[in-house]
């Protein structure tokens, strides 16, 4: 496996375009790049899905995607994971680099790709395990690990995910009993606690209640400082308040990509207009 | 166009139908209760005459009318655990190969070749165990495992292919397309998202199926053991052409045996005296019990499940 | 914390994934392995004279099972004619009319239930309440016995059939003022009729092929069934019968029926499960 792009392929770009004076965005201005997807094309059987994406996702932020329901946005990260692997009649061109290496390359370690880049479901997916279980399964499939390190390391990913205080008197019971926002939070921990580099999040509160989705919004951002996340969402003002960065997608394709703050007050092409200020979509 | 008078007629016809179908349904819990009672009835003879101790008796004489369910229970558990023994691994394997392994191209047509397994008739696997794979087992398979364990008692004796392990051999690949089935339903159930956590982890298939599915599926996979076990415990045909038929209790897996089932196919019509033929319908009378609290057990089991996974979604 | 190297964890689960594949073609050999053996003897023994004639004498051979053919046809066209209708009626009450009551969720139960007691135990029944009275071994017990094979499966089948008709099409049927027989056998049978046919073949697949219940109540017959009220000559019994006989002419006998009732009954839920896959 080569940690370096080939030097035939565009390398990871800046984050965001450059100014007309050469220097950075001002609000990327320290940032690196972490993920650079270029030229990405899917296709569910014959059907293409997403047209040509390239965007690079920064370092150390949060990244919302944004769009119309069935523009592509799950479909977008999926990619990042090659979870869409499971299902044999969907297919991804393209390349997308973590850190100069690209995931779509053959003879990539999926298994290894899978624990740098964690994921979260749109429904909350605790295992048919207990609490516990469901981190150590996570920990003990990527580290050797036991004992009392094995706790120590189960109870930091829970702190982690700001549910310790909540389970600790319950480590041992099913994970499943736990409320919607705790279960949601627990694959949080879960995904954290393999200490990944990305977190990819597919609507990770659209199945939550208000109260528990705004715990759920203050981790996200409590965790940006470890970790670049991705987060899908279809709530706008979700994206407003938590991300750093926006890519609004519409048909498969990337209409615009650039600072939270710039897209939502500035927008430069007219479709993002519409749909922010609620037109459509 | 003149409008058809109605009167009572359809009122009539109505009722009608829907007395016959009550009928009809009310038949199902009359035979399932007279099968208790006839059988019952039938048996009294012999319940009078051996009370409780026919459940242990070992004896087995027609010729003193001295009857005991014993080798009949023992060889019905022997060569129905080792038929759970082997078709159970079995089947998850295979379930886990179509439901994650294999390509739907190759996984369909295979699920279909197993299925076709259930569909051959019982006799058809007593022809084949008994003109195939004894005198297989007897020449090469037997004597092959007495010289890699040695002389243990499980499987001395003379090799002779018929007997209880060749019994729970065919009994194994009867009850391996249900099993099967089970699993593999069972599998394909568990939402797509909880795989997709557990492959978002970094878990392989393998890793994934042994934690996740399995235990989303535990349950469902209890109930297809026990509807296998229910076919296993009454299999009559198969068993009766390669058990042997011997009323002793043997120590070896070699030696001949008989179960339940094989025992009324042999005796039954064979049987003149009325305290035979009594001591035999008490023999169907224990399998008819046993074989209904497993059915039961596995039913009821099985609609909780379905219970829950209504609420569920 | 220390790493874990992932290459035990990929060399195990590939070692499964060959073990699986291993186990299915086990599985897929074991089928050819019957079926063949059962066409290569089979054919050997089958001829005109063998689907025609009448039996040989112990040990001699020639003759054949043309008895035994019609035996099992007649018997498994008995157990239709009385399983079928009482079946269909019983499952048109647990859809339609004693939907959700205690009666009918009972009842279902029972039918689940019955279709796991083993054949050889309603063999038994049968000749309790049939060959006990009457005093001899007889053709419509048999018939009777195979009858109360089909029952519970065919009223399942109709019961899942109906349930699976949208509510719409019975209310549709209802509101235009038919009376609910009319609707459900008219309307509603028609709708899922593909689905019912499947069922009932399927029933009578698995019935011609049964062996323990016709051993004590249609026993078997060197001779042409002249009428049901004998010992009828059956397939299966003779099958049993043969193979234990120490002629080699008999187990050959045999194999050929074995080969009529093997390849009858896998051909029939072929055909089956073919056709209600393509209406689908």
């Amino acid at each position: 496996m080569t940690s370096t792009p080939p030097p035939d392929v565009a390398p990871p770009r800046p984050a965001v375009p450059e100014t007309a004076d050469g220097t950075r965005g001002p609000a990327a201005a320290a940032e690196q790049t972490k993920i650079s997807v270029r030229n990405l094309n899917f296709y569910y059987g014959e059907q293409q899905a997403l047209h040509d994406n390239s965007l690079d996702v920064p370092a150390g932020s949060v990244t919302a995607i944004i769009g119309p329901s069935g523009c592509g946005k799950s479909t977008h990260i999926r990619v990042y994971n090659r979870i869409f692997e499971l299902y044999r009649d969907q297919r991804a061109t393209g390349e997308v680099w973590l850190d100069g290496e690209n995931v779509l390359a053959p003879g990539v370690d999926v298994i290894e790709l899978r624990r740098r880049v964690g994921m979260i479901f749109q429904k909350p997916t605790p295992f048919p395990l207990t609490v516990y279980e469901n981190l150590a399964y996570g920990l003990r499939l990527h580290y050797r690990v036991k004992g009392s390190e094995l706790d120590d390391r189960v109870e930091q990913a829970l702190r982690a995910a700001a549910l310790w205080d909540e389970v600790k008197d319950k480590l041992h019971r099913s994970g499943s009993a736990l409320s919607g926002g705790q279960q949601q939070r627990l694959c949080i921990a879960r995904a954290i606690a393999v200490e990944p580099e990305v977190l990819l999040m597919d609507e990770p509160t659209s199945a939550i209640d208000p109260v528990a989705t705004s715990r759920i919004e203050e981790l996200v951002v409590q965790l940006k400082e470890r970790y670049t996340i991705v987060i899908v969402t279809h709530n706008m003002q979700q994206a407003a308040r938590l991300s750093d960065f926006t890519g609004f997608f519409f048909q498969g394709r990337i209409i615009e990509f650039g600072t939270t703050t710039e897209l939502f007050t500035n927008p430069k092409q007219k479709q993002t207009e519409d749909y922010i200020t609620g037109r459509f979509g | 166009m003149t409008r058809r008078a109605h009167g009572r007629a359809p009122l009539l016809a109505e009722g009608l139908f829907r007395t016959a179908a009550l009928t009809c349904a009310a038949f199902v819990l009359l035979v399932m209760a007279g099968l208790f009672v006839v059988l019952l009835y039938r048996s009294r003879l012999s319940i009078h005459r051996f009370g409780w101790g026919f459940l242990w008796s070992t004896a087995w004489d027609p010729v003193r009318d001295n009857f005991g369910a014993a080798s009949s229970i023992f060889g019905t558990i022997i060569s129905t655990l080792i038929a759970m023994l082997i078709a159970v691994p079995l089947s998850f394997i295979i379930a886990l190969f179509l439901v994650e392994v294999a390509h739907p191209r190759i996984a369909r047509p295979v699920s279909y070749g197993i299925e076709l397994l259930a569909a051959i008739p019982s006799i058809i696997y007593g022809m084949w165990g008994l003109f195939v794979l004894a005198p297989l087992m007897a020449t090469y398979v037997q004597p092959e495992m007495q010289k890699v364990v040695g002389k243990l008692p499980l499987f001395s004796g003379p090799p002779m292919g018929i007997g209880v392990l060749t019994a729970g051999l065919v009994l194994a690949l009867m009850v391996l397309p249900f099993i099967t089935a089970v699993v593999r339903d069972v599998f394909a159930l568990v939402p797509a998202v909880m795989k997709e956590a557990g492959y978002g982890l970094g878990a392989t298939t393998w890793e994934v199926t042994r934690k996740v599915t399995v235990g989303y599926g535990m349950k469902g996979i209890v109930g297809g053991v026990f509807l296998g076990l229910g076919r296993a415990i009454g299999e009559t045909m198969a068993v009766t052409f390669v058990i042997g038929n011997d009323h002793r209790i043997a120590a070896s897996l070699f030696a001949s045996g008989n179960s339940i089932a094989s025992t009324l196919a042999n005796e039954f019509t064979e049987a003149s005296e009325p305290v035979y033929l009594s001591a035999l319908v008490e023999l169907g009378l224990i399998l008819f019990v046993v074989t209904l609290v497993i059915q039961v057990l596995a039913q009821l089991w099985l609609a909780r499940l379905a219970r829950q996974a209504g609420t569920i979604a | 914390m220390t790493r874990r190297p992932a290459w035990p964890r990929k060399a195990m689960d590939a070692a499964v994934k060959v073990v699986s594949a291993l186990a299915a073609a086990l599985g897929l050999g074991f089928l050819a392995w019957i079926l063949f053996v059962v066409l290569r003897h089979g054919a050997a023994a089958l001829n005109w004279t063998f689907l025609t004639s009448l039996p040989s004498a112990p040990g001699s051979s020639g003759g054949g099972l043309g008895n035994a053919i019609v035996g099992t046809a007649l018997m498994t066209l008995l157990a239709c004619a009385l399983g079928v209708p009482v079946g269909l009626l019983a499952g048109v009450y647990l859809a339609e009319y004693g939907r959700g009551t205690r009666f009918a969720t009972t009842v279902r139960f029972l039918a689940n239930v019955m279709m796991g007691i083993p054949s050889i135990i309603i063999g038994l029944f049968v000749y309790a309440i049939l060959v006990l009275p009457t005093g001899h071994f007889s053709g419509w017990a048999g018939g009777v016995a195979l009858a109360l094979l089909v029952l519970p499966v065919v009223a399942r089948t109709t019961e899942d059939m109906l349930a699976m008709v949208p509510n719409a099409l019975r209310e549709s049927a209802l509101a235009l003022g038919s009376p609910h027989w009319r609707a459900t056998v008219q309307i509603l049978f028609r709708a899922c009729r593909a689905g019912l046919l499947t069922g009932v073949l399927l029933a009578v697949a698995r019935v011609s092929g049964e062996t323990a219940p016709l051993l004590f109540t249609a026993l078997n017959s060197p001779y042409w069934p002249r009428s049901l009220d004998g010992p009828t000559a059956n397939l299966t019994v003779t099958i049993f019968n043969y193979a234990m006989s120490p002629y080699p002419a008999w187990q050959q006998a045999a194999w050929g029926a074995s080969f009529i009732i093997a390849i009858g009954v896998l051909a029939l839920t072929v055909v089956t499960r073919t056709l209600a896959r393509e209406r689908k």
